[in-house]
């Protein structure tokens, strides 16, 4: 396996900290949205957009390209981002987040939206539909892979157990989902509303391959495991990434359970650009 | 009709060979078992997992396949209804959501296993389209008809053998176009799946007590024929809708809402009073649950009693 540069590492985490600016000032235009979540998984959809995965911005139907699902639906900020930024539409757009008539729906509709694999926004559909999209791609003898990204409480739902069993069970070596651990959800902390622990053990029980103790917002270790993931054909792979919920806003890491779908005031909006410089 | 599905399955697979099939471990009942036999490579067997099977066939879906999701009405419509809701009908994804099992009649497995709900909770699905076909030959013109269009539909097949309506394939059927199948001009009864058999007997019955009865197969719920039920409407002045489902909420409220905003006639509806079924022969089931000519001829003498 390749070493990654120092410097690609680098210009990875200058555009993430772009996605976070993006995120804050879209989620406080628009005074409602999901800034936690979007944030904590910023390190890892960066990572996947803007070097993981082969895709073409200005042909979102290529048909080679790789596909990303965004399981965890709410953390459309982080998305939108993502994709403003690799150029499927201008960044001005951004300010019309949830705004009516506004292609930046409040969940990701993939009818609006190109770039967008799937419509999600009910919790435990997109593991399925990523499911969905690598038989489909293996049919067709297709090298692309799937992406997705789950979310803690997530993982509380019922369907996302019968995708990873689906998965387990077809082998889909073309699958590559990643855990957001962030360990927060509304009501509280993950462990103490319904825990998901062991959760390695429940993925390897379930026949997935497991990367884990993953610093999520440790570019160099999230890429790695993207690419250690890679190397494993013939099971799919769930990559836990240790984030934090609000990561990059001071006052939203400590603050984990008052961020989840809460946009940042115009104040806290200038305060936490001032740390994403 | 189910034998008539798996068939047209086998057949349309070939014609199309991104044509994929979907099943919830019931491929032995709903006879997707034969599609899968002749093209394993294409089939997949999700298990006891309708959610998972429903989601699965949009991502399916989204790489330019046909695809046929196939379970017992009751789950594939009630059980996976926010999957149906959100990764189909919202998505617009070509899924043909196509059920067996449906109604009362599914008979002996009880009332967890009768869908008499489904009607109602998948027509209010924007973007949905919803067919209950009448007999085996129809259930083969809805498939390769669904098959010429691109989107979401649902189509429920009942678990019995069902008699013959149409000998062939020569009638036009249309998506979205009810089927006169008598003429007639004191009033029209609206029926669908198993209920039109009932209608056409009901029909005679009438005759001889000089009673004029027109007999629509409204295999489309929707999107309905507002115009069919407006003409038949001002035409014979008086409706009865029959159907394998609940009152509430299924064809008869289908054609009430458009009766009510366009013609208002009198209209009586024939089909389950608000309540779940049980264990029982079908035959039983139906005459029980009020689901036969009997109770059509009924609906027949009272509501032209109030027609003006």
């Amino acid at each position: 396996m390749n070493k990654i540069s120092d410097e690609t590492i680098k210009d990875l985490q200058s555009k993430a900290k772009e996605i976070r600016r993006h995120i804050v000032e879209m989620t406080a235009c628009c005074g409602s949205g999901h800034p936690g979540g979007s944030l904590s998984a910023a390190d890892i959809i960066t990572a996947l957009y803007f070097h993981v995965m082969s895709h073409r911005p200005n042909e979102p139907e290529w048909e080679d390209r790789d596909r990303f699902v965004l399981s965890k639906g709410h953390a459309a900020p982080v998305l939108y981002a993502a994709l403003a930024e690799a150029g499927y539409f201008p960044k001005a757009y951004l300010k019309t987040l949830r705004k009516l008539g506004s292609s930046l729906q409040g969940h990701v509709d993939m009818l609006s939206l190109p770039g967008v694999e799937m419509s999600t926004g009910s919790l435990g559909q997109g593991l399925s539909a990523a499911n969905g999209m690598a038989l489909a791609l293996r049919m067709d003898k297709k090298r692309s892979r799937v992406y997705v990204v789950i979310g803690d409480g997530e993982s509380q739902e019922g369907q996302i157990w019968e995708a990873a069993m689906t998965a387990g069970h077809y082998k889909l070596g073309n699958i590559t989902a990643v855990l957001d651990h962030n360990k927060y959800q509304i009501d509280g902390k993950v462990e103490e509303i319904k825990g998901i622990q062991p959760i390695s053990e429940k993925w390897r029980a379930f026949r997935w391959n497991v990367i884990d103790g993953v610093n999520g917002h440790d570019m160099g270790a999230i890429i790695s495991a993207f690419e250690r993931a890679r190397a494993i054909k013939d099971m799919p792979t769930m990559i836990i990434a240790e984030t934090v919920k609000g990561k990059g806003v001071s006052f939203m890491e400590k603050n984990p359970l008052d961020f989840h779908g809460k946009a940042p005031t115009k104040e806290e909006l200038d305060a936490a650009l001032k740390e994403l410089i | 009709m189910r034998d008539a599905y798996g068939k047209a399955l086998v057949e349309m697979g070939k014609l199309y060979p991104n044509l994929v099939v979907l099943d919830a471990d019931l491929s032995v009942s709903t006879k997707t078992s034969l599609f899968a036999k002749q093209y394993p490579e294409r089939f997949f067997d999700l298990g006891v997992a309708e959610q998972d099977m429903i989601s699965t066939a949009a991502g399916i879906a989204s790489c330019g396949k046909i695809v046929f999701a196939s379970t017992f009405a009751v789950f594939g419509s009630g059980r996976a209804w926010d999957q149906v809701r959100v990764s189909v009908a919202y998505t617009r994804l070509n899924v043909k959501i196509v059920v067996t099992h449906g109604g009362i009649t599914t008979g002996e497995d009880g009332a967890t296993h009768q869908a008499t709900e489904d009607i109602a909770i998948m027509r209010a699905l924007p973007n949905m389209t919803v067919i209950i076909p009448a007999d085996a030959t129809e259930t083969l013109m809805t498939i390769k008809a669904l098959l010429k269009v691109h989107g979401p539909s649902y189509v429920r097949l009942c678990r019995s053998a069902t008699p013959v309506i149409y000998e062939n394939e020569d009638h036009d059927f249309k998506i979205g176009r009810g089927i006169l199948l008598r003429g007639g001009k004191d009033v029209t009864i609206f029926a669908c799946g198993i209920m039109v058999t009932e209608a056409l007997e009901a029909a005679e019955q009438l005759k001889i007590e000089g009673i004029d009865t027109r007999v629509v197969d409204m295999h489309t719920i929707k999107p309905i024929d507002k115009e069919l039920i407006i003409n038949c409407a001002k035409e014979t002045g008086a409706i009865v809708t029959a159907e394998e489902h609940t009152i509430i909420g299924g064809l008869g409220s289908a054609v009430a809402e458009v009766l009510v905003e366009n013609a208002l006639v009198p209209m009586v509806r024939v089909g389950i009073n608000d309540m779940f079924g049980e264990s029982g022969k079908p035959r039983e089931l139906q005459e029980k649950y009020g689901l036969t000519s009997k109770e059509i001829i009924s609906a027949v003498k009272t509501v032209i009693k109030r027609k003006k």
